[in-house]
């Protein structure tokens, strides 16, 4: 199955075939990374705008290599949106790049559904880098493809999200992906931030558990998320010391999991609150190694998106 | 002046008549309803209604027309001309206006502008709290004096059971049924959504049920307390409706109104972000809608309301978040009601009572949504056969933010009289007016 969709808005319309497709793609960039001339001229000519409205540092300097690495001219925006709010609103900031003719716009936005506006609205294919607490696919897929390097399939795996679920777009995704590719996912965490009804996201594959040592029983791979320290104010847990102690991820916890558990984080990391630095730092954190997955995944979805052109790809498959 | 609506099938609940009758109006009044086939007298003029539905005017209790303040988005002129062309003779005026309808002097305002405009009956609802504050009551007796027909902070739920005790004692003396926009605003903050598995998948805030259910339950329990009549706006959850099945049960003055929208579409809905979907109440699930469905059959849904809500393209084209709450309605309501009739969950006349017959006696509007003898002469006209699409680039309301845009409904209102006035024709229907036509039917 190939890819052919106009935008990536999210996971969760994707088949698994797509899935898998984007994958392969990613694998086939990855080596680009490791060579000495880092660069194909597969986007030579191409425009990549990437419109970040949230701060972020990896995701857009992920986006902006993997658009240089394939020739593309990358441009970066970063737009606060409280100065958006105070006058030109999204619509109107989108239409005006658009009216520059670029070949792709990367959105990361605050507000869930905002990528999904944008594409509604106007013409150039848009990723979705971030929305809200909807969706981050490009982060599931460099997840899945970390995931496949050291464990060589998704399929049949058991999967543990630990922390701040509801909030998360990144556990969304990852729960869609995976669950769509046929591993199982357990989540826990707090009982103000991983609601109950979560169970019913997918239609299967997906359980709730109590506590975080029933989620990583004998869990193949263990996710953690970041706990954003502004959720505080909101009171969803009481401090972040009980939090660290009640819900942070410690070296006794992964006695539990499988023998070769990997341990992943999409970052930044809070040490020594959702994550022990013993783990972060130790032999089973593949937390770099999606950093560079990152950027192996969204040189595949620019490739694809940007106009890449399916003959192309038909072409490296040779 | 006399008019006769001949050969028409009357259904008016409130005089239990279900059969084919003339309608005779004279000076804006209801004369009465000769058998057809009677010799027309000179003078009179005749609309011929022959396989339509003559019904009382209809009166929606839930309208937000945005003046004064808010022109931009609607008028009461543009308002009342989209009530007519929806089928509707009344619209009760939400006081969230810009300023408040909290005094005598803005409630004035709205009645002047409605006799301006000449279409329907534009009755003011007055606010329970200054500026809707929820923390000073409104001159209720004033503003009753100058024309309002009930008390409610619609869109702002009175924040404390206190308030709300006093706001119904208060409105009690003056028969104004109190109208709660029921939210606990504490379980709803920076919801924009039904809370559930679509705003897990889409990652939008939730508004729960419980939002609404507490507040319903506590309004409930407070009508037993004070012995107000209360009447639940927008009902849109099973709980909600539980609530008020029980008070009823209990005897408790307690009425509800259901929004077309609630019982048409789900949260499923908002897949795609458009702001067209969010409302407040906003879409439920499936089960909820099962329920307002359920209650509609068993009668303890009394009305059905427009709840029409119109905002300016610029607002409603924003991020999710950012966008206000509402869509309009008044066009689409009865399209959407004669689905229910249509699918078997209600019949004609009970449409007429939910779109009628209780709506009058909700508010105690004296003298309509009956075709009595000397009632007021404001008539619906319906065909249920009637196969159209709603087109939302020809709507009366100065707004265009409906999800119904191109649907498909069969059953409209076509006519819709006014004091005795046609106020609205459906273009495709004027061969109710057509002089050959009446005659040869008139011999």
């Amino acid at each position: 199955m190939q890819f052919n969709r106009k935008h990536l808005l999210g996971i969760r319309e994707l088949e698994a075939g797509e899935i898998a497709h984007l994958l392969d793609t990613a694998e086939t960039f990855r080596d680009v990374s490791r060579r000495e001339i880092k660069k194909v001229p597969a986007l030579r000519g191409r425009t990549v705008i990437n419109l970040f409205f949230e701060s972020s540092t990896r995701t857009r300097t992920s986006f902006e290599i993997a658009a240089k690495r394939l020739s593309a001219d990358a441009i970066n925006i970063s737009v606060s949106t409280s100065s958006v709010s105070k006058g030109e609103t999204l619509l109107d900031t989108a239409r005006n790049l658009e009216a520059m003719a670029p070949d792709c716009i990367v959105v990361r936005h605050s507000m869930a559904g905002a990528p999904a506006h944008l594409a509604r609205m106007g013409n150039a294919p848009i990723v979705n880098a971030g929305d809200g607490s909807h969706e981050h696919p490009t982060q599931a897929l460099l997840d899945a493809l970390t995931i496949r390097e050291h464990k060589t399939r998704i399929e049949g795996l058991k999967v543990a999200i630990i922390g701040d679920v509801l909030h998360s777009r990144v556990a969304r995704s990852n729960i869609h992906l995976l669950t769509k590719l046929g591993a199982t996912v357990s989540i826990a965490g707090p009982g103000t931030l991983v609601p109950l009804e979560f169970g019913e996201l997918v239609e299967q594959g997906l359980r709730v558990e109590k506590t975080i040592d029933d989620a990583i029983e004998g869990a193949d791979v263990v996710m953690i998320l970041r706990i954003q320290r502004e959720r505080q104010e909101a009171a969803f847990f009481p401090s972040m010391r009980e939090y660290a102690v009640h819900f942070g991820l410690r070296t006794k916890h992964l006695e539990r999991a499988a023998p070769e558990a990997i341990v992943m984080h999409p970052g930044p990391i809070n040490r020594g609150i959702e994550i022990a630095s013993e783990i972060a730092d130790g032999g089973r954190s593949l937390i770099l190694d999606q950093v560079t997955n990152g950027v192996a995944v969204r040189m595949a979805v620019l490739y694809l998106l940007a106009g890449g052109g399916r003959a192309e790809v038909e072409e490296k498959g040779h | 002046m006399k008019l006769l609506i001949a050969n028409g099938y009357v259904v008016d609940p409130a005089q239990g008549i279900n059969s084919g009758r003339d309608l005779l109006i004279e000076d804006g009044r209801v004369v009465g309803l000769p058998t057809p086939g009677q010799e027309i007298p000179s003078g009179v003029e005749v609309l011929d209604a022959t396989g339509l539905i003559v019904a009382p005017g209809f009166i929606d209790l839930h309208t937000h027309l945005r003046e004064p303040g808010a022109e931009y988005k609607e008028t009461i002129a543009t308002g009342a001309a989209a009530a007519v062309a929806g089928g509707w003779t009344t619209v009760c005026a939400m006081p969230n206006t810009d300023p408040v309808n909290d005094s005598p002097a803005v409630t004035r305002f709205v009645i002047e502008q409605a006799q301006r405009a000449q279409l329907a009956n534009v009755f003011p609802i007055g606010s329970l709290t200054k500026g809707c504050g929820g923390k000073e009551l409104s001159e209720m007796g004033e503003m009753k004096s100058a024309g309002i027909v009930a008390v409610s902070d619609d869109g702002h739920s009175v924040p404390t059971a206190g308030m709300m005790r006093r706001a119904m004692e208060y409105a009690r003396g003056f028969d104004l049924t109190v109208v709660d926009h029921c939210q606990d605003t504490s379980l709803t903050a920076g919801g924009v959504m039904h809370e559930g598995r679509w705003s897990l998948i889409l990652g939008l805030r939730g508004m729960p049920a419980a939002a609404e259910e507490v507040h319903v339950v506590r309004d409930c329990v407070l009508s037993k307390l004070t012995g107000a009549s209360v009447h639940i706006a927008h009902v849109s959850t099973s709980g909600a409706l539980d609530a008020v099945r029980r008070a009823k049960e209990m005897g408790l003055p307690v009425t509800c109104e259901v929004a077309p929208h609630h019982w048409t579409l789900t949260d499923e809905a908002l897949a795609e972000y458009d702001t067209n979907t969010k409302m407040s109440p906003p879409l439920r699930s499936r089960d909820h809608v099962a329920a307002l469905l359920a209650g509609l059959r068993d009668r303890t849904i009394d009305a059905i309301a427009t709840d029409h809500a119109p905002h300016h393209a610029d607002e409603k084209e924003l991020e999710f978040d950012q966008a206000p709450f509402g869509i309009t309605g008044l066009e689409t309501a009865i399209g959407l009601a004669f689905d229910l009739v249509n699918q078997g969950v209600i019949d004609l006349e009970r449409l007429v009572s939910l779109c009628s017959t209780n709506p009058a006696r909700i508010f105690g509007l004296k003298d309509r949504g009956c075709l009595a003898e000397n009632a007021h002469a404001d008539v619906t006209i319906l065909d249920p056969a009637c196969e159209w699409v709603f087109d939302v680039s020809s709507s009366k309301s100065k707004s265009r933010n409906t999800p119904f845009a191109g649907r498909a409904m069969t059953g409209a209102a076509v006519a819709t009289i006014v004091g005795g006035r046609l106020v609205y024709l459906n273009p495709d229907y004027t061969r109710i007016t057509d002089t050959k036509h009446r005659n040869a039917s008139a011999k």
